[in-house]
């Protein structure tokens, strides 16, 4: 693959209850963006928005920030699923040798809207939605066949959710850094058993913009322009029946692409930091067995080992990850942006030492549906 | 028509509550409707067979999800079905939910399908739901040819004291 490099991040910071409209969040990470990259917006040859007409309460959503990322009478797409989707379209574009420099914008405020209301709206209207379904009972159900299958313990999950919101304590962008014990998350209030309240990631308002530009061309621009080494995408099945709950088959799959083109045999060794879309506390297991940092049913077992802690060899969600800012549709961009901060050694107090390659992951749909995984490399 | 603005803090900004109104009608489709059909007039549940990998769907779908062909042979089930995961939901969002909470969800292997069909639990202990567990379908009085037609699935043994 030609070399890509991303050449500018930047995140809001994230919080319920953000006073600013959706197209002041844009504008925020879009100037911010710029600037990092040290370009103004006459560089920027295409643009590709992530907005979803249901959280952002109207249609063609993307159609009313244009003007707050710049990309009016130039060329822009929207993407409609996680920010690394975003990304992903993003590179194409500069793949396509039709462009030179891509800016990708997400924002979401989803304390605007009732969540489980919206996340409903992804069931079947003709069979499963009657049901309630939502993010979250649909997560307890996956949590459930995840445990039963391997054994894994509603104590393993929450030493994520206290590993990651402590993490998140030297994050200041995060929404819910936190000093929690595992005690605490296993008293707090079961929202669908086995899913208590800090088992789960917070209603957040926020926005993220990465710029991305071919290789002479990121080189010319940035001093410590961080390089697209390997990606890789993949779905599961739509209804969750038709699907082993308990496993990462997707995941796998599109890691596998992403490792091949990364030249990664032995993610463990190869990778350094790892950030994951961790919507719930149990997904932080699934997903590292889905990236083979560990065999099937063994997380629960790694995090007890504290190999994903800080100083441990395999740093997972330094951020703090989504368990403690999740503004959905950003959320994926959001990995990628905090890996290329390590990668460059600007992750300032949740830097991880040393760090050369990493990888950033994004889901979309219930119980993980997709997964888009970026490997990204000095 | 008149709108409510609320302050947010000291910030000075204001924000508008409304709500989204969206009447929409969905197709269920030829086998969509053949499965309700036959839980309205017949309280059967019904599946759907691949012609390659012989896997039975339900809820049934046109095509095979895993051959991508298309799927002909229905297969009457039984009713009955082993449980693979459940959760009791306990927060109220009253404009999704079916009932008040708690009440339980599952997924139900049926048996002679291969797949997992997703529905409410009923007249069951929530506090003693467990994977493995056998169940049955229990059919609405007053059926409408949708989802909830199948009002729950119940325990085929009842939990006695000893349990």
């Amino acid at each position: 693959m030609e070399k890509v490099g991303i050449i500018g991040v930047a995140q809001t910071r994230y919080r319920r209850y953000n006073p600013a409209s959706h197209a002041e969040l844009a504008y925020e990470v879009t100037s911010k963006a710029l600037e990092d990259a040290g370009l103004t917006i006459d560089d920027i040859d295409n643009t590709i928005t992530v907005c979803n007409d249901f959280w952002d309460g109207r249609t063609i959503s993307s159609m009313t920030i244009t003007e707050a990322t710049g990309s009016h009478k130039s060329p822009t797409t929207n993407v409609e699923g996680d920010g690394t989707y975003g990304a992903l379209m993003g590179l194409m574009r500069l793949l396509s040798g039709l462009h030179e420099i891509t800016l990708v914008v997400a924002q979401s405020k989803i304390s605007e809207g009732i969540p489980s209301v919206i996340t409903n709206a992804m069931f079947d209207p003709i069979y499963e939605r009657m049901l309630g379904l939502d993010a979250i009972n649909s997560a307890a159900l996956q949590m459930r066949s995840y445990m039963a299958k391997y054994g894994v313990t509603e104590e393993q999950c929450a030493k994520v959710s206290v590993k990651n919101h402590k993490n998140a304590r030297a994050n200041p962008y995060a929404h819910l850094p936190l000093d929690i014990t595992v005690k605490d998350v296993l008293k707090s209030r079961v929202l669908a058993d086995p899913i208590k309240l800090l088992d789960t990631s917070p209603v957040s308002d926020g926005a993220c913009a990465i710029i991305m530009a071919r290789g002479r061309t990121a080189k010319r621009k940035h001093a410590k322009p961080v390089w697209i080494k390997g990606v890789g995408h993949c779905a599961d099945a739509y209804h969750l029946g038709d699907r082993d709950l308990a496993e990462v088959d997707a995941l796998a799959s599109a890691a596998k692409r992403a490792y091949e083109m990364a030249g990664i045999r032995n993610p463990l060794k190869q990778i350094h930091v790892a950030e994951v879309y961790d919507a719930f506390s149990y997904m932080e297991l699934m997903w590292m067995e889905g990236l083979g940092f560990c065999d099937r049913g063994k997380a629960g077992a790694m995090v007890d080992s504290g190999l994903t802690e800080m100083n441990g060899s395999l740093p997972v969600n330094p951020s703090g990850g989504v368990l403690s800012a999740h503004a959905v549709q950003v959320a994926g961009l959001a990995r990628i942006a905090e890996a290329v901060l390590q990668l460059r050694g600007e992750a300032g107090d949740r830097q991880v030492d040393g760090a050369s390659t990493a990888l950033a992951h994004g889901i979309e749909g219930a119980c993980g549906q997709g997964h888009c995984v970026f490997i990204l490399g000095k | 028509m008149s709108v409510r603005s609320e302050e947010l803090g000291n910030t000075g900004t204001l924000a508008y509550p409304s709500r989204i109104r969206l009447p929409y009608t969905w197709h269920a489709g030829k086998v969509g409707s053949r499965f309700y059909q036959e839980i309205k007039d017949n309280c059967k549940l019904w599946g759907i067979k691949c012609p390659k990998c012989k896997q039975v769907f339900v809820p049934p779908r046109e095509t095979c999800p895993r051959c991508y062909c298309e799927m002909g042979e229905w297969v009457e089930l039984s009713g009955t079905g082993t449980l693979l995961t459940y959760t009791v939901t306990r927060y109220a969002v009253p404009d999704i939910q079916p009932q008040k909470p708690p009440f339980a969800l599952g997924i139900i292997k049926l048996d002679g399908a291969d797949t997992g069909l997703v529905h409410l639990l009923g007249e069951i202990d929530l506090n003693h739901i467990s994977v493995g567990l056998r169940v049955k379908a229990v059919f609405r009085d007053a059926r409408e040819g949708n989802y909830l037609d199948i009002k729950y699935f119940k325990p085929l043994k009842a939990r006695t004291t000893e349990d």
